[in-house]
């Protein structure tokens, strides 16, 4: 089996990350990522865009809109 | 956040008229959804009024859940498929017929250019590796590097926003994805990582502009 080239290792951090990549193609991932700093900063910058997309504040439902769906419960025909 | 009650007893409360069920997913998901809902529509007031008919319908609907999924990911069907009519009214440029990769989520997700060609000594491998970034912990920009992100998200075709909002933004798993878009591992993770591809991308454009703004601050400093 050959080796991975760095352009075909970018194309595969999102299934080495959901763990959905068959054991020979994991082992050639891991063995690139051992040997190629390049790719190794790449996997840690998408990791890094991962995190701060975690971190990006959530909006809150007005609160018009809350009351008005609390009525509509609490008054739903049976 | 107090820990939600399991999805059988929180479907029979709700069906129960019990109003302190009700608002306790009211609070635990409307902003989820709505960002969810934002990914499909255009404004903020567009994104509520698609939260606002999914309660609505899961309101009437209750009675319809058998609990063959989970409660959310029935409760977040609801909401795709209420979106999606919305942006459909909102004549977005893509229709929202499908969730299915097409041709613009094909081909390199890193610029072709940035790698050795077939005459080069290393074909395939990195010609410059990528520049480092700072780390977070030195980011005294973690503000503007989110506004960056949220930007590039905006800027994502529709279908990889949807399935990035859902993965990183929100944190659900893989398989939960799947259902709650009825799409495949595969095509899922097709457009997830063109998303998060781009992404990086833009973040990298973002701190080499950083970096080179820095440097010449430096330099007028020292000269």
């Amino acid at each position: 089996m050959s080796d991975l080239n760095c352009s075909e290792f970018v194309e595969l951090v999102t299934a080495f990350l959901d763990d959905a990549l068959d054991a020979d193609s994991e082992r050639r991932f891991v063995d690139h990522l051992a040997q190629c700093e390049g790719c190794g900063r790449y996997l840690d910058q998408i990791r890094q865009t991962i995190t701060t997309l975690g971190d990006l504040p959530a909006d809150s439902l007005p609160t018009e809109a809350r009351d008005v769906l609390l009525s509509a419960f609490r008054d739903r025909p049976s | 956040m107090q820990p939600l009650p399991p999805d059988e007893v929180l479907a029979a409360r709700l069906r129960d008229r019990d109003e302190a069920a009700f608002t306790l997913l009211l609070d635990a998901w409307s902003n989820g959804m709505l960002r969810l809902a934002r990914s499909f529509v255009s404004t903020n007031d567009s994104a509520a009024e698609v939260v606002q008919d999914t309660w609505l319908a899961v309101i009437q609907g209750i009675g319809k859940f058998e609990g063959r999924s989970s409660l959310k990911t029935w409760v977040y069907r609801i909401l795709v498929n209420t979106a999606k009519r919305r942006g459909g009214r909102e004549d977005r440029t893509v229709p929202w017929s499908s969730m299915w990769p097409t041709a613009d989520d094909e081909g390199p997700t890193v610029d072709p250019t940035r790698f050795g060609g077939p005459d080069d000594r290393f074909p395939g491998h990195w010609l410059e590796f990528p520049a480092p970034w700072p780390s977070p912990e030195q980011q005294t920009l973690a503000g503007e590097v989110r506004a960056q992100v949220a930007a590039a998200v905006a800027q994502l075709p529709d279908r990889q926003r949807v399935v990035i909002t859902l993965r990183d933004v929100e944190g659900y798993g893989s398989d939960e994805v799947c259902s709650m878009l009825e799409i495949s591992a595969a095509n899922q993770r097709v457009l997830l990582h063109r998303a998060r591809a781009f992404v990086r991308g833009r973040l990298e454009e973002y701190f080499a502009a950083v970096g080179q703004h820095v440097e010449s601050a430096t330099g007028r400093v020292t000269s």
